[in-house]
């Protein structure tokens, strides 16, 4: 039970009177990497939102650390960054991370330390309204770090970034899963799904595959995830 | 709830103040410069005695409303609201980050706005001077917290700028600014009898005719308090954990 961070079951979202995730059973291990793949409007940040106990749900379990989803136990233990990078744009970046700091009772100093995490030391005392759009991102990933919190779930980080900090964005949530954090990350780009441990696929509200990227490719006989993903919609098509 | 939270949320908000400049200008410019305009269109003794304290209570109420309904309208449609509500912040400590935020900007108004009006326009206040600042901290927080619940029913910035004059001028039309309430027909002085803005006015003109807290005044303290608290609770219960 506990070596699981996220565990979902037969989990059901309605939004404006219409169905969107249509029960969804998954876990997510203990400081792993976890994708979360699909297209856009496929459900991703429902989903998310549901980990972090802000949607309404329908029906089904969300348990995430071994509380109910959206526990008051789990509001430090969570990070979220959504996929608007949700900062105050009148304030400086460290301003915004200090008031954050206060809110989640963060250690002295734990602004500073996500302001050089996520690559902001020269644009700290900009005003968040100045910054770029990689760089915004970046401001509300640098929130959802604060007070080192055993799971983040960061929807589409790395949009709108150049490959290097990507790249060097990837290596600091693979070090993260090394100390034991739990990451599930959103994306729609195809090859960052290589870079994580497990994936789920989805698609119109529905999980086609939960797996590893190995066992992804070997199970569709591809060698592109990409492929890989298509082959897995064209099974279930056929299913169907 | 927690202090520490809650104070940390009066710094965000006062900070977000002060680097927008032009903002904390108007904040203690216009009304100052139409407590000036006011003196001198009417430039009649007396009349200004009876009109200006007015002026005085209904600012406070009509920017914070404003300022409230933006702001939090803003929070909802950043996302920051969101985020919070996954953080250890507490409704309650929202709400009073906001009211100590905004009692602060507008007890520097009053205090500009009052001292205008006191020296240089001479205006005669027979009660004492704290009442006026008392009466203008509650319209302050009157307007603020009818201005969170309304941000609940706006989708737009636009929406929320309008929602002013929608929940203002009808108030003060009924207050008893033009029409004494006494001679409005029954209905209207219904009406004018359960708006907030009717007390706030009848206590800065209590408090420009008599010396002293009157029963009247300290009626109409109690009301404005208890509406103010009353629509804090009913903003309160805009702010949701959990959303559709």
């Amino acid at each position: 039970m506990m070596s699981y961070a996220v565990e979902t079951d037969g989990l059901r979202v309605v939004r404006g009177g219409r169905e969107v995730v249509h029960g969804f059973t998954f876990s997510v291990p203990r400081g792993s990497v976890v994708g979360l793949l699909g297209p856009s409007g496929c459900g991703k940040t429902t989903l998310m939102r549901a980990v972090v106990g802000v949607q309404i749900i329908a029906g089904g379990t969300v348990t995430v650390l071994g509380h109910p989803a959206g526990d008051r136990a789990l509001r430090r233990r969570v990070g979220y960054a959504t996929q608007n990078p949700a900062v105050y744009a009148d304030l400086s970046v460290r301003e915004n991370l200090r008031y954050f700091a206060s809110v989640l009772g963060a250690r002295r100093g734990d602004a500073e330390r996500v302001i050089d995490e996520v690559g902001l030391a020269d644009a700290r005392d900009q005003a968040a309204s100045s910054l770029s759009g990689g760089q915004l991102h970046r401001a509300s990933l640098a929130i959802a770090l604060l007070g080192e919190p055993e799971l983040l779930v960061l929807d589409e980080p790395t949009v709108g970034l150049d490959p290097v900090l990507r790249g060097e964005l990837w290596e600091l949530f693979n070090e993260l899963a090394g100390r034991g954090v739990t990451l599930l990350i959103s994306s729609h780009v195809m090859d960052e799904a290589a870079r994580c441990e497990r994936l789920l696929l989805m698609r119109e509200g529905r999980l086609l595959a939960d797996d590893t990227p190995d066992a992804l490719r070997a199970a569709t006989g591809t060698q592109d995830l990409e492929e890989a993903f298509l082959h897995v919609i064209q099974e279930q098509e056929a299913v169907a | 709830m927690s202090l520490t939270i809650t104070l940390a949320t009066t710094r965000r908000i006062l900070a977000q103040l002060r680097h927008d400049r032009r903002t904390l200008g108007m904040l203690i410019g216009v009304p100052s410069l139409l407590m000036v305009l006011l003196r001198y269109v009417l430039n009649q003794p007396g009349v200004f005695d009876r009109f200006g304290p007015i002026l005085l209570g209904v600012f406070p109420f009509i920017v914070m409303f404003i300022v409230t309904s933006v702001g939090t309208l803003r929070e909802r449609t950043s996302g920051t609201l969101e985020r919070l509500m996954t953080t250890p912040l507490g409704k309650l400590d929202l709400l009073l980050g906001y009211a100590l935020a905004f009692g602060i900007t507008a007890l520097v108004q009053a205090a500009v706005v009052g001292t205008i009006a006191l020296t240089w326009l001479g205006l005669d206040l027979q009660g004492p001077t704290w009442t006026l600042f008392l009466v203008t901290l509650l319209d302050a927080w009157l307007g603020m917290a009818l201005g969170l619940f309304a941000s609940a029913f706006a989708r737009t910035e636009f929406q929320a700028v309008q929602f002013m004059p929608a929940f203002a001028l009808p108030q003060l039309l009924l207050a008893g600014l033009f029409v004494p309430r006494e001679q409005m027909s029954t209905a209207l002085r219904w009406a004018a009898d359960v708006m907030p803005l009717s007390y706030a006015v009848e206590a800065m003109q209590e408090l420009t005719r008599h010396g002293g807290v009157t029963d009247t005044l300290a009626r109409d303290v109690a009301v404005i308090a208890g509406c103010a608290l009353l629509a804090l609770i009913l903003g309160a219960a805009t702010l949701r954990r959990r959303t559709a």
